[in-house]
């Protein structure tokens, strides 16, 4: 036998290169081809610059420009505040979602509207509005201040703002989820003996936790970008109220470019490394899907 | 457990779900409520379970009034069409939900769970399965973990929603098989609704036949099936060709046909001639076959009537020769009702 014939006989499937299974689905090669260009143009390509931009100091300059205490602060203060907002959202997310999704009542299509709300808004103007309503002279601050809690120009007014800009991502990334939730299963709980508060303790809220967590990591990033709303009502205070974006820009303007790269490259690290755990966190109570 | 219903009402609407219903179960029984869609027939049984709650009327578990008690407070295992497991949890999870939620002194040991938690799994025929998450497993399989879950809680009654609707011809009879042996095991008190007469004849002790609200007849399934109450039971168990006519002196007559009916006043009526009731005769109506089916023992043949009605007759597979051209047949059994 020649070994031309050999090869005719070998099965056709171990010709197939690796990451191409046959499927009646077309267009694999076009859309990651797509995909990946675009993310190089748009994402990669931006945030290797800044990697290449912080490697231009020296390694003791690095670390004192990322590790400054002035940066820890600010770290800090993001990524806090971030966590508690998106902490907040999280639990007024499943609320707002349970409203909307479980009762008809009047003004339902504008609480619907006013939840996107966020998303739209500019952020300075959002800013702008909380430090107004929060100040220690504003509608809602003048009622706080004789309890003794000031809400702006401090961390919480940081927390405040990163509330209002998160709340969307939980509401709408719960709501369809919730929808989808079957009466059958709650009714099968309750034949069962489940009370009212088990049955959302233990069969509606665990059903809800994939969707959750996406929503809640969607508003921490967000949260941790979150710029122009924050500087309002911040107070901008060095190790006390200033915020990582913040310190960017303050660099940027006193031309320290590669101090500037070097606290977003730490900032993209922490935000990278916590979003993969969280993802990792998602695919595992995913299991069940 | 003895279940009574008593003369139980329910509007949806201003449409009549429930319309006096009357209906004792006893202990140890299954009883099947057979209807088409919009009967009332899952509406009984959901305001047997405590999930859904009649205008009027009384719903009494052992002569304990239950009809505005809760579904937690009345103890039933309830089995859902699209089996409604809690697909967060696996198969022992689930099955055990109804045993973890009890609180205090209720609740049983972990031990305790675990083992009647493999006890059932063994009694459904899952064994080995319990780490398995609901989207892992068959729809058979599922409904199997739902029918052990309701029994976990060892229910005073256990009630089946459709529990056979969402599966496919092999499993759902072998699943029927499956709930009687169940039932036989544990001898619950079992209700289970369908729209499908033949589970329902086959695996009821007692049939209940809704329609429009009202239970039209109830008897175990061979009664409902040779003895028919109404024209609408004798349409809906079992098959039957239909004829519209006219009764005059005792007998009814539609075109060529004409059937005894006894004891009916006279006046336009209905009658009905099941397909095996019909048998080749000398002296009966000439009948045209159009078509000769056969279906493992038997032949179901299709024929045209003089007057053009069609009907449809069985025969045993030994006279499938039989049946070619121009046959005459006689009904052999008939049942008329005035219309």
């Amino acid at each position: 036998m020649t070994a031309d014939s050999l090869a005719a006989q070998r099965p056709v499937a171990a010709r197939r290169p690796l990451f191409r299974r046959r499927s009646a689905i077309p267009g694999f090669g076009l859309t990651l081809g797509v995909t990946l260009s675009v993310l190089s143009l748009i994402v990669l390509i931006p945030l290797s610059a800044v990697a290449l931009k912080a490697a231009e100091l020296s390694p003791s300059e690095f670390l004192a420009a990322a590790f400054s205490q002035r940066a820890l602060a600010a770290y800090r203060l993001t990524f806090g505040a971030a966590l508690v907002a998106a902490v907040v959202n999280g639990v007024f997310g499943v609320l707002t979602a349970w409203a909307m999704v479980r009762y008809e009542f009047p003004g339902k299509t504008i609480l619907n509207a006013l939840v996107d709300l966020p998303f739209a808004l500019p952020t300075a103007v959002a800013g702008i509005a909380l430090a107004t309503l929060y100040a220690p002279n504003g509608w809602v601050g003048q009622f706080l201040t004789p309890l003794g809690i000031k809400a702006a120009y401090n961390p919480i007014g940081v927390t405040i703002a990163l509330v209002f800009i998160g709340l969307p991502f939980v509401v709408r990334t719960i709501e369809p989820v919730m929808r989808d939730l079957s009466a059958d299963v709650e009714e099968a709980a309750a034949s069962l003996g489940a009370g009212r508060l088990a049955t959302i303790w233990r069969v509606i809220l665990p059903a809800l936790g994939p969707a959750w967590l996406t929503g809640f990591a969607m508003a921490f990033a967000r949260g941790v970008g979150e710029y122009g709303s924050v500087i309002f009502i911040a107070g901008n205070m060095p190790y006390k109220s200033e915020i990582a974006p913040l310190l960017i820009i303050i660099q940027l303007e006193q031309f320290q470019y590669a101090q500037a790269a070097t606290i977003a490259v730490v900032m993209l690290v922490v935000s990278f490394l916590m979003l993969l755990v969280i993802n990792a966190i998602q695919a595992y109570s995913r299991r069940f899907v | 457990m003895t279940i009574s219903i008593r003369s139980v009402q329910k509007q949806f609407g201003r449409y009549p779900a429930l319309n006096h219903v009357d209906l004792e179960i006893a202990d140890g029984e299954l009883l099947a409520l057979l209807g088409p869609s919009g009967s009332g027939k899952t509406t009984l049984l959901r305001a047997i379970a405590g999930l859904e709650f009649p205008d009027a009327g009384q719903v009494l578990f052992h002569d304990k009034d239950v009809t505005y008690a809760s579904a937690a407070a009345r103890r039933v295992g309830f089995v859902f069409q699209q089996y409604a497991l809690f697909k967060h949890m696996t198969v022992a999870k689930n099955i055990a939900f109804g045993l973890d939620v009890r609180k205090g002194k209720d609740k049983p040991p972990k031990a305790e769970i675990a083992k009647r938690v493999e006890e059932l799994l063994k009694l459904v025929e899952l064994d080995g399965l319990g780490g398995r998450y609901p989207s892992q497993l068959s729809g058979g399989q599922r409904q199997r973990v739902a029918l052990s879950r309701a029994l976990a809680v060892q229910p005073s009654v256990l009630l089946l929603d459709e529990p056979f609707g969402a599966l496919d011809a092999t499993v759902r009879k072998s699943l029927r098989k499956e709930l009687r042996r169940v039932h036989d095991a544990t001898g619950v008190t079992t209700i289970f609704v369908t729209h499908d007469q033949e589970e329902a004849l086959e695996l009821a002790d007692r049939v209940a036949i809704l329609n429009k609200g009202q239970i039209e007849q109830i008897g175990t399934p061979r009664e409902v099936h040779d003895n028919p109450a109404s024209a609408f039971v004798c349409g809906f168990v079992g098959e039957a060709n239909r004829f519209e006519g006219q009764i005059s002196g005792g007998r009814f007559v539609a075109g060529p046909l004409s059937l005894p009916a006894p004891g009916v006043a006279d006046g336009p009526a209905v009658g009905f001639v099941r397909p095996h009731d019909f048998t080749l005769a000398a002296d009966g109506v000439e009948a045209k076959v159009e078509r000769v089916n056969v279906q493992g023992a038997l032949v179901r043949v299709d024929a045209v009537l003089a007057s053009g009605a069609r009907i449809e007759i069985a025969a045993s597979r030994a006279d499938a020769d039989r049946f070619t051209g121009s046959v005459t047949v006689a009904a052999g059994k008939s049942h008329v009702y005035a219309a």
